[in-house]
């Protein structure tokens, strides 16, 4: 498929060798389904625990992109400076990243959150809100971005 | 109890995410992150269509929370679509960046709106 040929087919493969692609190795798949199954959770809950009511700022999603845009700029940051995107990196990475963070927060609830906020005439609220979230995300992810570089560089200045 | 049903659906839908987006990086090789917008969008089509069965049909609410809170909350990402437009500006393809971020937000507003549509016809 890739045009590589495996001189010795009987050997096992590593499963972190490119072959086959990440998105049909059961494996991968696992850990997607393991951080999915957490990360819904963990939404849910905060859900249930601060409810939001309609028509008002929808504060709870907010707090969990933003957090979760946080996290995973300085998870995948921190993984990309510690080495290969391989081995427990890569299972890191999709448990965590992929499925934990990508299934905590929310894009779904963002938008049709402030398509009602618009139908109930809410027109600033839906605008900043919408807006709102897209900033501070983009913050929060260059934030933990340079969170984890700051750390990395200064574990390594301690290691020297 | 209903804790266990949503972080199941939800569980799927994150599988949902990462298997078309390899399928989708496997067919077109570019730069810009193409399945996070498609999943994003269809997504939020999805839970407009959800919800609008739950508000104008009277639809119970426990579908709008396995299915909405839980398969498309799981599907759809903020923090990747976030960290694919950072991604995008730090590699200087500013136009990309910023069209990723506001066509994003725009489009799936409009797709939550049709599926909010769609159910109310």
């Amino acid at each position: 498929m890739f045009g590589r040929h495996d001189p010795d087919a009987a050997l096992p493969v590593d499963p972190d060798v490119g072959v086959p692609a990440l998105h049909v190795r059961p494996s991968s798949i696992a850990a997607v389904a393991l951080g999915g199954l957490l990360g819904t959770a963990a939404r849910y809950g905060l859900g249930v625990a601060f409810p939001e009511t309609a028509e008002q700022w929808p504060f709870t999603t907010f707090a969990i992109n933003v957090a979760g845009a946080f996290l995973l700029g300085g998870l995948l940051e921190a993984l990309a400076r510690s080495g290969q995107d391989s081995g427990w990196r890569l299972r890191v990475r999709l448990g965590v990243g992929t499925g934990l963070l990508g299934a905590f927060t929310t894009y779904s609830t963002l938008a049709v959150d402030t398509d009602l906020l618009l139908r109930a005439n809410q027109r600033w609220t839906a605008i900043c809100y919408a807006f709102g979230s897209l900033a501070a995300g983009l913050v929060a992810t260059v934030l933990g971005i340079a969170a984890s570089a700051w750390m990395t560089s200064r574990s390594a200045e301690e290691a020297t | 109890m209903m804790t266990l049903w949503v972080a199941l659906a939800g569980s799927v839908g994150a599988v949902a995410r990462f298997v078309l987006d390899g399928m989708i990086r496997s067919r077109r090789a570019t730069e810009f992150p193409w399945g996070t917008v498609i999943i994003n969008v269809t997504g939020s089509l999805l839970l407009g269509f959800v919800v609008g069965l739950v508000v104008f049909r009277g639809a119970p609410s426990e579908v709008q929370t396995i299915i909405g809170v839980g398969f498309c909350g799981g599907y759809t990402t903020f923090s990747t679509a976030s960290v694919e437009t950072v991604r995008l500006i730090q590699r200087r393809r500013y136009l990309a960046g910023v069209t990723n971020a506001l066509a994003t937000l725009v489009v799936t507003v409009a797709a939550g709106a049709v599926g909010l549509g769609l159910a109310g016809l």
